[in-house]
C-alpha cells in the first residue's frame, strides 16, 4: 500500500472517477470527473483502467508528496507542474522516487488538471463509485475536498514505467472547444425568435459563480415567447436551462437531478469534457447539431478513447 | 405517452399534464417496471411529477428505438402493482431562525404565522418523487391557502433539515445546498444516511405528515 500526502490542496482538489450513474430515483446525480476525457487518457498513461479514481485539481494545483514513490501522469489543463523542483511534462508517465514532491501552480489554460497514479487511489466507494459529491458530502475522500495534511491511500507502489506519450494527433482531436455543440432542448420552442437567435449567434461569458453544479453564463437575456409555468422534470447532464431572469446555466456533473426551468439546448455528450475545462471569464458560443450527428460524434469519441495503442505516440 | 429528446443520450417520457396522483401513478408504474426489467441500455431513470427522464447508452440505441421499446412497456406498466405507501412522520420546529420566511408567507397570504403552521400540519402529503439533491422528496399538495411562489433569488445555502414551501409543494432539504424554497421550519432528523437502508428517510410514494415540536425538543433531539 502506498500513499499521497497533501501538503497544499490548491483551490479545490477532489477524488473523481467516471461517476455513479443510475441513482436518479434517489435524487443522486452521477458526479464524476468534469473532464472525463483527460481522466481516461491519464489513466491510460499509467496503465490503469480507464475509470480509475484520480485527483481532480481546479484552477490552482497544490503540493503533494509521495512517501513511498510511484508512477504518476498529469492530464487535462497545464498547471505548470514541477516534480522535485524540475519542470515536468504533461501527458507522459513519470516515476517518482520515495519522498518525491509534485508541485503545481496556476492554470495556464483550461480549468482542471488530473493527477493519475498507477494502481489508483483507494477510497471507500459510495454507490459503486469513488467520486466526490461535494454538495451532499458523499463519496470520495471523506465526502469533501482535500485539505492540508490529508493522507490519501493509494494502490501498491508501482515502479515499472512504460515511457510513452499521448500522441499529438489524439490531443488535437480531443482538444477542449470553446464553441460547444448542442442539440435542441426539450423546451426550445418556448423561447422567442430573438432569444433563439441570440443564443446561437451571441457570445456568452462564464460567470465567476460557476462550479461543478453548473456554469452560469453572462450574455444576452433569453426570453420566452410568453411567460409560462413549467412542471419540474428530470434534467440531463449538460442541459442549458434558462432562469426567469433570462440567464442561461449549463447543468454540470453535480447538477440537481430535477428542475423547473425551461431548457433551450443540451450540450452534446462528445463536448461535455470541454465544459469541464471552462474557466470563469472564458467566452463561449453554441452551435446546433442534429441528434444523429451528436450520437455519431459520441460513438466516434468512445472508439477513439478505446483504441488502445493508437492513443500513444 | 409523449416523447421529447432531452439530450443526445436522454429521452423525456411525459405521462400526464398536471401534478396529481393520476400522473404520479403512471410515472411510478413505468419506473417500477423499468427497474424490474431494465433494458441493458438504460443508464439512469429520473422520475418527476408527470415525466420520466430515461438516460441511455447511445452506442446501443437511438431515440427512435428508445421510444419503440418504452411504448411496448406501456400496457404492462399500467397493470403494475405499486407498493403500499409507508407512513413517515417528520417533527418540525416552526418559525424563528429555523423558518426565516414564515412571516413573509403569512403576510403574503394574509394569514397569521400560527395559521400557516396549522395549515401546513393539516394534511398528509404524498411523496411524488426524489430529485434535486440526494433524499430531497417533493411532497404535495399544500393547502391552497399557503401556496407561495419560490424566492426570486435563491439562498446560496440552506441549513440541512430546513422545511420549505414552493408553489403547492413542500419539502425538507437533506443537505446544506442552495435553495429557493421559502423556509418555514426545520427538522432535527437526518434525511439521508449512506450507511442506512433505505438511504433516504422518505421514498417515492410515501405518505408524509409533519408534527410541530418546540425549540427545547429540537435542541434535545432525539427524545430520551
Amino acid at each position: 500500500m502506498s500513499s499521497l500526502l497533501v501538503e497544499n490542496p490548491g483551490l479545490l482538489t477532489t477524488v473523481q472517477d467516471l461517476g455513479r450513474p443510475g441513482f436518479g430515483a434517489l435524487g443522486v446525480s452521477p458526479s464524476g470527473a468534469a473532464d472525463p476525457v483527460a481522466l481516461q487518457l491519464g489513466n491510460a498513461l499509467v496503465g490503469n483502467a480507464a475509470g480509475a479514481a484520480a485527483l481532480e485539481m481546479t484552477l490552482v494545483g497544490g503540493r503533494y508528496v509521495f512517501p513511498e514513490g510511484g508512477v504518476i501522469a498529469l492530464a487535462g489543463a497545464d498547471f505548470g507542474a514541477k516534480l522535485n523542483g524540475q519542470p515536468t511534462e504533461m501527458w507522459i508517465p513519470h516515476a517518482v522516487r520515495p519522498g518525491g514532491t509534485l508541485e503545481l501552480g496556476l492554470t495556464r489554460a483550461g480549468a482542471r488538471c488530473y493527477l493519475c497514479l498507477a494502481d489508483g487511489i483507494q477510497v471507500e466507494q459510495f454507490l459503486g463509485s469513488a467520486s466526490t459529491h461535494l454538495l451532499s458530502g458523499l463519496g470520495g475522500f471523506a465526502g469533501r475536498a482535500l485539505r492540508k495534511g490529508d493522507l490519501v491511500k493509494c494502490g501498491a507502489p508501482v515502479q515499472r514505467i512504460r515511457r510513452r506519450r499521448i500522441s499529438p494527433k489524439v490531443l488535437e482531436t480531443l482538444k477542449p472547444r470553446k464553441c460547444l455543440r448542442v442539440t435542441r432542448g426539450p423546451q426550445a420552442d418556448w423561447f422567442s425568435e430573438p432569444a433563439k437567435r441570440a443564443f446561437f449567434e451571441g457570445k456568452f461569458r462564464v460567470s465567476e459563480d460557476s462550479d461543478r453544479l453548473g456554469l452560469r453564463l453572462e450574455g444576452a437575456s433569453l426570453a420566452l415567447q410568453s411567460p409560462r409555468e413549467m412542471i419540474s422534470e428530470g434534467v440531463s447532464l449538460g442541459a442549458v436551462q434558462v432562469t426567469s431572469s433570462g440567464q442561461p446555466i449549463i447543468l454540470f456533473v453535480e447538477q440537481q437531478t430535477a428542475g423547473g426551468y425551461p431548457k433551450i439546448a443540451n450540450v452534446i455528450g462528445a463536448d461535455l469534457h470541454c465544459v469541464g475545462q471552462l474557466r470563469p471569464r472564458d467566452e463561449i458560443t453554441f452551435a446546433q447539431v442534429s441528434l444523429e450527428k451528436a450520437r455519431a460524434l459520441w460513438i466516434a469519441q468512445h472508439r477513439f478513447l478505446n483504441s488502445g495503442e493508437e492513443l500513444f505516440a | 405517452m409523449e416523447f421529447r429528446a432531452a439530450s443526445d443520450q436522454a429521452m423525456l417520457v411525459y405521462l400526464g399534464e398536471e401534478i396529481g396522483l393520476a400522473s404520479h401513478r403512471r410515472v411510478f408504474q413505468l419506473l417500477r417496471l423499468l427497474q424490474e426489467e431494465p433494458p441493458a441500455w438504460v443508464r439512469n431513470l429520473q422520475p418527476a411529477y408527470c415525466s420520466l427522464l430515461v438516460t441511455f447508452d447511445p452506442r446501443v440505441v437511438d431515440h427512435h428505438e428508445v421510444e419503440a421499446v418504452l411504448r411496448s412497456y406501456e400496457e404492462r406498466a399500467e397493470k403494475m402493482a405499486l407498493p403500499l405507501p409507508r407512513s413517515v412522520e417528520i417533527p418540525v420546529c416552526y418559525g424563528g431562525e429555523f423558518g426565516p420566511d414564515l412571516d413573509d408567507v403569512a403576510s403574503t397570504r394574509n394569514l397569521s404565522p400560527s395559521r400557516v403552521i396549522e395549515l401546513h400540519l393539516s394534511r398528509t402529503y404524498h411523496a411524488y418523487f426524489l430529485g434535486f439533491a440526494p433524499g430531497f422528496a417533493y411532497l404535495g399538495d399544500l393547502p391552497p391557502e399557503i401556496a407561495t411562489p419560490r424566492l426570486a433569488t435563491p439562498r446560496k445555502q440552506v441549513a440541512p433539515g430546513s422545511v420549505g414551501i414552493a408553489g403547492t409543494q413542500t419539502a425538507v432539504y437533506p443537505f446544506a445546498t442552495p435553495g429557493g424554497w421559502r423556509l418555514i421550519g426545520r427538522t432535527p432528523l437526518v434525511m439521508f444516511r449512506k450507511d442506512h437502508e433505505p438511504m433516504g428517510l422518505i421514498a417515492v410514494g410515501d405518505e408524509v405528515r409533519f408534527r410541530a415540536i418546540t425549540r427545547e425538543e429540537f435542541a434535545a433531539w432525539p427524545p430520551q
